[in-house]
């Protein structure tokens, strides 16, 4: 069987030092343009920067920290498996950031918490 | 081919509707979808869930599959019947090198082959999504991960194909919990000038007998004698490298977090987490006699209330 060798600068790091543009995010997340547009007009999703656009210099295109690609496609699947409208959409992503936030404050009480003495 | 019972494994019968089999499908996908889920095998469960919702809320999918009869059991070797692959496809498939969800999967795939009539419609590949458990040693250092996938792509008679193909993909130093890796097209093929899926790895750290990670930083328990922690004491303090020589100041208290700064985790640019040694004061499992005079002779001695803020609360 053939093994294809993947170098570490093949592999992007989905964290706050990469940036998706938003034609970036929509191809990744399989929501429409509207779709996250909405989710950033209800401040659910948040650019980190709007900068010029290569393909029109006229227009700004936001772009987006990587590491909310995996919450969005979380949401992007749910609303795909359950039928969401844009306000389901938008509540599920609130919701999965909130998770997120709170499973992350638990790992760091549980990483904290000395285990049982001996 | 290994038959699935997509109508048990949705829990309706043959003759349900159209919107029973939908809500049948709701009730499953809420308990298993592996984005909300944590039950066992949630994503195993919510795929064998998806495939056979995938069959039956299609007409002509769910009229295919019925030809295909009920005589099986799951998970029984069979074959279509002769005249099937006419009937739904151009009967060359060679149903053996396929499971059931490809040969259902290859009906649509023909149908929007159709739609666009010869010129392909555009469809993305498949993205995957891997979990990868990585030990904080190879977190720190860099490490490689093995990763082997059954990938559908389509052959030539239109009938998509379970392909394997193996990675082996290099990461480097600075990973954490959770950490999400993406590799640009080592997903599923696209068809009709789709682009190629994506491979997504979420890294996890194994449990250290020694060390928990939060983040980048570490913390390790600390346990110390009374006598250490009342007095004073310079104690060996492990860490992902070697041990270093830890000064514990005289008065030191249980729970407290002695910071070793950057012997955490690397952080994958540059810098690195801290290493917090957490103190537990414990106990000898046994006294001596000698501790125990010791220990007596500082209890009639001592002065100190260790529960005197019981009393300034309740007056």
């Amino acid at each position: 069987m053939r093994v294809e060798i993947t170098e570490a600068s093949e592999i992007l790091w989905l964290d706050a030092h990469h940036e998706f543009t938003q034609t970036e995010l929509v191809e990744l997340s399989g929501l429409s343009l509207a779709e996250l547009q909405h989710l950033v007009d209800c401040e659910a999703l948040s650019p980190v920067t709007v900068a010029e656009s290569a393909a029109n210099h006229s227009a700004a295109e936001a772009r987006f920290s990587a590491d909310c690609l995996a919450l969005v496609r979380a949401a992007s699947r749910l609303r795909s498996d359950f039928d969401l409208d844009a306000n389901g959409l938008t509540m599920t992503l609130r919701l999965l950031n909130r998770i997120r936030e709170l499973e992350a404050e638990l790992d760091e009480v549980r990483a904290q918490s000395p285990r049982p003495a001996r | 081919m290994k038959y699935k019972d997509y109508y048990k494994t949705l829990g309706v019968e043959r003759s349900a509707s159209d919107a029973d089999i939908k809500k049948a499908y709701r009730k499953l996908a809420h308990k298993f979808h592996p984005d909300i889920s944590k039950e066992a095998n949630a994503k195993e469960q919510f795929q064998e869930v998806g495939e056979a919702y995938e069959t039956l809320k299609d007409a002509e999918k769910r009229a295919a599959y019925d030809e295909l009869g009920n005589a099986h059991q799951p998970g029984q070797d069979f074959r279509p019947p002769p005249d099937w692959g006419k009937a739904h496809g151009d009967g060359q498939a060679a149903f053996d090198e396929m499971d059931l969800a490809d040969l259902f999967a290859g009906l649509s795939g023909r149908r929007q082959g159709g739609r666009a009539q010869g010129t392909p419609f555009p469809i993305p590949g498949q993205d995957f999504e891997v979990a990868a458990e990585i030990t904080l040693e190879q977190a720190a250092q860099g490490t490689e991960f093995d990763v082997n996938l059954n990938v559908p792509e389509p052959g030539d008679d239109g009938y998509v194909r379970r392909v394997p193909r193996s990675f082996k993909a290099r990461i480097a130093k600075g990973a954490s919990e959770g950490q999400r890796l993406r590799l640009p097209g080592k997903g599923g093929k696209g068809l009709g000038g789709g682009r190629d899926g994506d491979l997504y790895l979420i890294l996890h750290l194994k449990p250290h007998p020694l060390f928990r990670a939060s983040g980048h930083d570490l913390y390790v328990d600390l346990p110390l004698a009374p006598w250490e922690a009342a007095l004073g004491a310079t104690v060996e303090v492990p860490t992902l490298g070697s041990a270093v020589n830890l000064k514990v100041r005289a008065g030191t208290r249980s729970g407290q977090k002695l910071r070793l700064a950057k012997r955490g985790l690397p952080k994958p640019r540059e810098g690195e987490g801290d290493l917090y040694a957490v103190v537990q004061i414990v106990m000898p499992d046994t006294l001596s006699e000698h501790e125990r005079t010791l220990l007596q002779q500082l209890a009639e001695g001592s002065t100190f209330d260790p529960r005197s803020h019981f009393k300034e609360a309740v007056k």
